[in-house]
């Protein structure tokens, strides 16, 4: 007799953890998929119902589109922004020598430990009216009155790439593992300078990277709630907030389902589209 | 110059966006100790008022009890499902492990939006919204699935030989785990409960979505607070947070730090 078990009865190990995750994964799925096909009544309470009516009700509905491209232009801007901030930052901690090289990648992603609702806050003091920014454009004298940079877009936007940034950075990092030293150096010994270097050889090499982590970014953006709620002040209206307004406002269940897999969808053909065209780039 | 190393004008624009990059949680610190009623920054005055006030804050102080026994049984939790579910994928050799392995991977792919949105509609008809069992169950679902991909590759790069010479000297299966698998394993596990307990204290979207009005964590009363007004007691509260949060990163790594060199 083996007293290591048999690998086949080890699966049984494995049921209680499989069983939950079908119970609170799998089934509230399938629920959310069957409960975007009831209706909603003229009262607004649900009728349960198999119908496309809440579907049509929402494609066909300009605010739809209106929230889809709010939503695609702010994680287009953010992720974009994280990306334009992040790459220097991540190559200087691919390159640098320093002894705390450690540490500095781990101040890097250290924002991530802490609660997005904490940064929120912390954003609200730098960028408010009496915050530090405006408190420096009125003391300079370059500006008499406050500038409002939160509870609009703008804040939502800066608030959003700060929280993207440890992502995109630990993304590019790991894809930086393909850049080789030599082939900058030999660049260089040739004579090119350093900014040609830079968009001939680093730039390409690092391009495998650049794509996979705009990509992680941009689908985090896409389904951001918190960031962009408090610092849009509920003047930022996207996918993420309507379907938060629906299922707990308004408590339009269908609607609200409907929404979040219209967002998913919308991912989907994102994630679709992306990936053919970064195929053709790269090649 | 070269093309190697960290030139100064990198060097110069790392510093930025460093600065960037960790300015609201500084900020967050310095106004925590504001004399002020609202968030200005630089504060006119500093004082100690905030800290003080916040312990007399019922919302906050009961939120953030409800998110510490949450954490707890969430970490204890995921912890007794993922590590033997763990155990089966990286030492077993089954049919369906793939397929296994993918199912415990899915919840992570998903937005947590869409995920709470979900949770709530299909526990709202079994009462289980804002309950400790239904918010345990949610962030479940997101813990579990970080603890058995952690586990399976701390139990993947685990001698096998190890386990089969207690069992060839005798050793019933239970006491091989319980004498020499899961010491073996003790850094990953510390690592595991760690991070489950941080998920579930942070999670927020799912919790806005299965809170009610007795029952609601930290994250969600905080989310509340800062859309009601604006002053600088949640900073307070943050530095707490973030101390804690630190607490936790490095009585790991010295555990685990400490467990390795006993190991060997």
């Amino acid at each position: 007799m083996t007293a290591i078990p048999k690998s086949r009865s080890l699966a049984l190990l494995a049921l209680p953890a499989a069983l939950l995750i079908v119970g609170v994964y799998a089934a509230p799925m399938v629920g959310l998929g069957r409960m975007s096909f009831n209706e909603t009544g003229p009262t607004g309470a649900m009728v349960n119902a198999f119908s496309f009516d809440i579907w049509a009700q929402m494609l066909g509905d300009d605010f739809t589109w209106e929230l889809t491209l709010n939503s695609l232009w702010l994680s287009f801007v953010a992720t974009t922004a994280a990306l334009v901030l992040g790459y220097p930052l991540a190559l200087f901690l691919f390159r640098t020598e320093s002894r705390f090289r450690g540490l500095l990648i781990v101040l890097a992603v250290a924002p991530m430990l802490v609660s997005s609702v904490v940064r929120v806050f912390g954003w609200l003091a730098i960028l408010g009216d009496r915050g530090f920014i405006n408190f420096l454009l009125m003391q300079s004298g370059l500006a008499s009155a406050p500038t409002r940079l939160v509870y609009n877009l703008t804040g939502a936007a800066i608030g959003l790439t700060e929280s993207l940034m440890p992502y995109m950075i630990l993304a590019l990092l790991a894809g930086f593992g393909r850049l080789d030293r030599t082939l900058e150096e030999a660049s260089a010994s040739l004579g090119a300078p350093a900014w040609r270097t830079f968009t001939r050889v680093t730039l390409p090499l690092s391009l495998p990277a650049i794509l996979l982590g705009w990509l992680l970014c941009f689908v985090l953006a896409m389904s951001a709630y918190v960031t962009p709620k408090l610092l849009g002040g509920g003047r930022v209206f996207l996918l993420a907030t309507e379907i938060y307004d629906q299922a707990i406002t308004t408590v339009n269940w269908p609607l609200a389902a409907a929404l979040a897999l219209f967002t998913l969808v919308v991912l989907t053909l994102f994630l679709g589209t992306y990936s053919a065209l970064s195929r053709k780039v790269q090649a | 110059m070269t093309g190697v190393g960290a030139g100064p004008v990198l060097k110069v624009f790392a510093a930025l966006v460093y600065a960037f990059l960790l300015s609201p949680v500084l900020i967050v610190i310095v106004i925590s100790f504001s004399a002020d009623s609202f968030i200005v920054f630089p504060p006119t005055g500093l004082s100690l008022q905030w800290y003080g006030r916040l312990f007399g804050h019922p919302a906050l102080m009961a939120g953030l009890q409800f998110s510490l026994v949450i954490a707890v049984i969430v970490s204890v939790l995921s912890l007794a499902l993922g590590v033997p579910a763990a155990y089966a994928l990286a030492k077993g050799n089954f049919r369906g492990r793939e397929a296994l392995a993918n199912l415990f991977l899915a919840p992570i792919l998903l937005p947590t939006l869409v995920l709470g949105l979900a949770l709530l509609l299909f526990f709202q008809p079994l009462r289980l919204t804002a309950t400790i069992p239904g918010l345990v169950l949610g962030h479940l679902c997101v813990t579990l699935p970080f603890v058995v991909r952690m586990m399976t590759t701390a139990f993947a790069t685990l001698p096998d030989e190890v386990e089969a010479a207690a069992a060839t000297l005798g050793a019933p299966p239970w006491r091989v785990a319980q004498r020499v698998t899961l010491p073996l394993a003790m850094p990953g596990l510390l690592a595991a409960a760690a991070l489950s307990f941080l998920l579930s204290f942070d999670e927020t979207v799912i919790s806005l979505f299965l809170s009610g009005p007795r029952a609601s964590t930290l994250p969600v009363e905080m989310v509340r607070y800062v859309e009601g007004r604006t002053d600088p007691m949640i900073a307070a509260l943050s530095v707490l947070l973030i101390a804690g949060t630190l607490v936790i990163v490095i009585a790991v790594e010295k555990l685990v730090g400490v467990t390795r060199a006993i190991g060997r």
